[in-house]
């Protein structure tokens, strides 16, 4: 069923399609020798080049060029052999050149496209338009003073993808999937860190709403938005104002927006007041970026093996649901974890083990997967002792814990805390006797055809065990007592 | 007789021979320039006592037999160059204050080749102009006067001061650059030489931009081997400038030497244009003669194109100048003008800190590039720049180097051509075709008009072979055996 | 092709170049002429000739991504007409 928004004249669709930003992984800037690294002090990375001094020429950094093009490769999608920079001309105080060097004809990846999986298990395919590569401009600080302005170059000429996708997207669900599977791409090729928070990829939200059959309406574009969340958020209340606007018999027009996450709103940008007219031109400083196919090639060849074809091979190999393969392959580290423990296990007990307890585990603990709580080896020998019967399911959940808080492993800890499965029949025996005599009352009722109470006691004889009994022998046993 | 009448290459001899120190020419052009500048204004910045602890090394190093291509030479350099530590103005109010923290690559080569330099050369204002009427910091004065006229002339532009202090001879060189005509028409019309190279020969790297597609820096000196010493130690690859070329620099020098015998010397017939001046033509059949008597063969070639060169260089050099120059918005450096709010500073900034010529071109620039009109103009100027340059590939296909004059006129006197825009911009019909082609070209000195100007004959030559160029230029030298001298001088009692 | 008024402030304004009513006129003039006598390039047929933005003739050269510049604030701000520590300010920018 496809998402809809109610106004007062009927149902709505929303038509969405987003411009990433995504910094490029790369020590040196896309055109100069100074550092990228995030949280420098101001103005310390930055070249003469980046701060648009008199006289100073841009020279490419070949490592970008490879990054984009392994993005281009891992989208799919057409790489040019032949590609070109332009400059967008615009003024702005963390602009030094008063120009950005981006491609704007001749980008270096054309069309590709991106396989999203929503939560009731359906998929679709949105489009991406282009990548092409461009500088990120300056950052300039508002709230530091009461009149100025404060700019920091850092940021200025760090390596930008920018990634469109077509107005494919119809609903926040598959912009919010569309980005965390784009980030999940970039993170596998190790081409963008994804890392919203530090703003190394931000997304611009084109939004425009229409009744179901129309022509596109004029869209707006949210700019900057810097978490998926609010990204939902962002396109949620943007096409809400466009109906109102269109209900009340207004005309939306076109124009560059600004969420405001506090008041769930977008605003129109003052900054952005005036019609810009960016006068692209090619950069006379620079010249055709032209690829050597053998050398794509070989960035082809080295590319990882991709969350799309990861998760249908681990449907495939480990014969774990749909669902849990896609949950597994979002982050490569995560899928790597689960590939350690799962090789020559029951990989479907593995599943479990990263997706539930590893994960609630991560949660707690606020550690990641590159740092996890409990390492996979450590894991895979747990999941060896539940299978040779050295400990039960039961008992197998509280050495995880015990492991979490000290880190040692799991056979150390079956044996320190005496954790061993009872399948010794005598003991189970003894327990059982012990359970029957106390509860003669209950053992009555069951005699007279209370089946259920057969769960109370294995219950009560797990615990009478300390719940380290085999569960099966517990059933045996009790069975036998019975009868 | 002063040290500053020996040309570059004597300069040069004279210093290994330790026939003099370093000390003894630099001082010598302290003294010219200290004289004369006041009158003619070739130099913005006088920085003498760097010169002079420049010499002071050079005569250290001279002195251990030490030798390098230009040890202890002085030169000018034109403000458009920066230069570490030695305020760089590219003859704009906007940059007045700024002292670069760098060395372009051209300067930075010519002091490793153990150059002296005495200052920074005026220059029209961003290098737009052809008369150095746009500088900021006033006009530049032609050492040279007409007969029986005290009206004072234009030095050309926008390389006007270097061109003024090699031909008064406060400096045996200048560096110079050259985006339509910058180097050729003012040596022209200072009666010296000055090349143009190939685009890509010298690095553009901590050049201020003016068209980036056309800018190329070159050397002006008073003979042609001058300039091909100069340019040998200015040229070469740098990985800093993407459009520099990865070719190696040959022997200049020794092509000054090689003769034209030979070679096939093209003719535009399009350049003879109905408005030629008797004169002009007149010298330049006089230069075609001397080549065709000292063994080359003249051959008619038609370039269709180029008399819409000026024109589409008009849409070209303003579209890349009006982005080049949006730097200068009084944020980082230069002259910065208070505004309520930062739109406000930046156009209070950038219409007091560029002047008429400037703010006109980057106003032609923004409009041609502008939505709407980018195909009109800038698309179809680029497609004319293909045209021209394919004019330019099928005349060498049958040619080793064309001949032509490098100006329309001599010395114009200021004030003249000042009405509007467009007169001013045709002096530099007969240099244009050669940056939007991207091919060498020198001028030289090859007579005089009957005022007793000095006019130029231009030498254009095939990508990076400047060295037909030097030889075709240095033969003319030979036969104009051009001796004049200009009024103003060093040495000479004003 | 005579400019306006209006299109001489549009561009004046895009190229952040202040202008006052009289320079208005003034450029309206120089404009028109420098536009008018380029007008002469429509003469020449240019169909099928592919653009040329440059004549280098270099294959476009890549730098190893090496960090070997920055690293020098103080050079950057050296020049700047306004600053506060390590910062270049502008007048306070509502975005
Ligand atoms: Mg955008
Ligand atoms: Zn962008």
């Amino acid at each position: 069923m496809s998402y809809m928004l109610e106004g007062r004249t009927g149902s709505w669709e929303i038509v969405v399609g987003l411009e990433v930003h995504a910094q490029v992984i790369s020590k040196a800037k896309l055109f100069s020798g100074a550092a990228t690294a995030f949280g420098a002090e101001p103005n310390s990375q930055v070249s003469f080049v980046d701060a648009a001094f008199p006289g100073m020429l841009p020279v490419i950094n070949r490592e970008c060029v490879a990054q984009a093009v392994r993005t281009g490769l891992g989208l799919a999608a057409e790489i040019n052999l032949e590609s070109r920079f332009d400059r967008k001309n615009y003024f702005y105080a963390d602009l030094p050149a008063g120009y950005q060097i981006s491609q704007y004809q001749m980008p270096v990846v054309g069309r590709g496209s991106i396989e999203i999986v929503l939560e009731d298990g359906s998929t679709r395919h949105i489009g991406v338009t282009r990548l092409h590569l461009e500088q990120d401009a300056g950052k300039s600080f508002h709230d530091r003073d009461p009149v100025l302005s404060y700019i920091d170059l850092n940021r200025s000429g760090v390596a930008l993808m920018e990634i469109v996708s077509e107005p494919d997207i119809r609903s926040p669900e598959e912009a919010g999937a569309y980005l965390r599977k784009l980030r999940s791409i970039l993170r596998y090729l190790g081409t963008c860190d994804g890392n919203m928070d530090e703003g190394s990829m931000r997304a611009d939200v084109n939004v425009s709403v229409r009744k179901t059959g129309e022509p596109f309406r004029t869209r707006c574009e949210v700019k900057n938005v810097n978490s998926i969340r609010f990204v939902m958020h962002a396109i949620e209340a943007e096409a809400r104002r466009q109906i109102d606007v269109w209900e009340e018999g207004g005309e939306v027009e076109q124009e560059t927006r600004l969420y405001d996450p506090g008041r769930g709103i977008t605003r129109s940008m003052r900054s952005k007041e005036h019609a810009h007219d960016y006068r692209y031109f090619p950069d006379p400083d620079l010249l055709p970026l032209v690829l050597d196919p053998a050398w794509v090639e070989e960035l082809r060849s080295a590319l990882p093996e991709l969350p799309d074809a990861k998760r249908a091979r681990f449907i495939r190999e480990y014969a774990i649901p749909a669902y849990d393969a896609g949950v597994l392959t979002v982050d490569q580290a995560v899928a790597d974890y689960f590939e350690t423990i799962a090789k020559g296990r029951d990989a479907r007990l593995a599943s479990n083990w990263v997706t539930g307890n590893l994960f609630a585990a991560m949660n707690e603990t606020g550690r990641s997967i590159e740092n996890p709580p409990v390492s996979a080896a450590h894991l895979g020998q747990l999941l060896d002792l539940i299978a040779d019967g050295t400990i039960n399911g039961r008992i197998a959940k509280d050495v995880f814990e015990a492991m979490v808080e000290t880190g040692d492993a799991p056979a150390a800890i079956v044996e320190s805390r005496g954790l061993r499965q009872v399948t010794d029949t005598g003991a189970i025996d003894t327990a059982i006797a012990q359970v029957l005599a106390a509860n003669a009352d209950k053992v009555a009722e069951y005699k007279s055809g209370k089946d259920k109470l057969f769960g109370f006691f294995i219950g009560q004889a797990m615990k009478a065990t300390g719940g380290k009994a085999n569960p099966a022998a517990v059933n045996e046993a009790l069975r036998r007592a019975l009868s | 007789m002063t040290l500053c009448d020996l040309s570059l290459a004597e300069a040069r001899d004279g210093l290994r021979r330790r026939d003099f120190t370093s000390t003894d020419i630099t001082t010598d052009c302290l003294d010219a320039i200290a004289a004369l500048n006041p009158k003619l204004n070739a130099f913005v910045t006088v920085t003498a006592e760097r010169a002079l602890e420049q010499a002071a090394q050079a005569d250290r190093r001279l002195a251990a037999g030490e030798t390098a291509p230009l040890l202890g030479v002085p030169l000018a350099i034109k403000d458009l160059f920066c230069t570490e530590g030695v305020r760089t103005t590219a003859g704009s109010r906007i940059l007045g204050p700024f002292v670069p923290p760098y060395e372009s690559t051209v300067t930075a080569n010519l002091l490793r080749d153990g150059a002296v330099f005495l200052g920074k050369t005026n220059m029209d204002e961003f290098a737009m102009g052809s008369s150095n009427m746009t500088s900021a910091y006033g006009p530049v004065v032609n050492p040279w006067t007409r007969h029986g006229d005290n009206a004072q002339l234009v030095p050309g532009g926008s390389s006007g001061g270097s061109s003024a202090a090699v031909a008064a001879r406060l400096a045996p060189g200048a560096t110079a650059t050259d985006t339509g005509g910058s180097i050729r028409q003012p040596a022209s019309f200072c009666g010296i030489a000055g090349i143009k190279p190939t685009y890509g020969r010298c690095s553009r790297w901590g050049i201020v931009a003016f068209a980036s597609s056309l800018d190329q820096a070159g050397p002006m000196g008073r003979t042609v081997r001058d300039c091909a010493i100069m340019l040998a130690s200015m040229a070469g690859h740098d990985p800093k400038d993407s459009t520099s070329a990865d070719i190696p620099v040959p022997d200049f020098e020794a092509a000054c030497g090689r003769g034209v015998k030979g070679l096939r010397i093209g003719v535009p017939r399009e350049y003879r244009s109905d408005g030629m001046s008797p004169e002009i033509e007149a010298m330049w059949q006089h230069g075609l003669a001397w080549l065709r008597e000292q063994g080359a063969t003249l051959v008619d070639v038609s370039l269709p194109h180029t008399k819409y060169a000026l024109a589409t260089y008009y849409i070209v050099a303003p579209a890349e100048a009006s982005s080049n120059l949006a730097r200068y918005d009084g944020v980082r450096f230069g002259l910065r003008q208070d505004g309520s709010d930062l739109q406000e500073l930046y156009e209070n900034t950038r219409a007091a800190g560029f002047g008429a010529e400037v703010r006109r071109r980057v106003l032609i620039g923004t409009y041609v590039l502008s939505a709407g009109y980018y195909d009109a103009y800038y698309l179809r100027a680029q497609k004319l720049r293909a045209l021209i340059l394919r004019d330019f590939t099928e005349a060498f296909e049958k040619v080793d180097a064309l001949v032509t004059p490098t100006a329309p006129t001599a010395a114009f006197a200021m004030g003249e051509k000042m009405d509007d825009p467009v007169t001013m911009y045709l002096n530099d019909v007969f240099t244009v075709p050669a940056n939007m082609a991207g091919i060498p070209g020198l001028s030289v000195p090859a007579g005089l008009d009957s005022a007793g100007l000095p006019l130029g004959l231009q030498v254009l030559g095939k990508p990076f072979d400047e060295e037909t160029v030097f030889a075709v230029g240095a033969a003319i030298e030979r036969a104009a055996a051009f001796a004049t001298l200009p009024s103003l001088r060093a040495g000479v009692a004003l | 092709m005579a400019l306006d008024p209006a299109t001489v402030r549009r561009i004046a304004k895009l190229a952040r170049i202040r202008v006052t009513d009289e320079e208005v006129t003034r450029l309206q003039t120089e404009l028109s002429g420098i536009l008018g006598w380029i007008e002469q390039l429509n003469e020449v047929d240019v169909s099928g000739v592919a653009p040329l933005a440059g004549v280098s003739h270099q294959r476009l050269p890549m730098r190893e991504d090496v960090v070997n510049d920055g690293g020098k604030a103080d050079a950057i701000l050296a020049n700047a007409p306004a600053r506060v520590d390590h910062f270049f300010t502008v007048p306070k920018v509502v975005e």
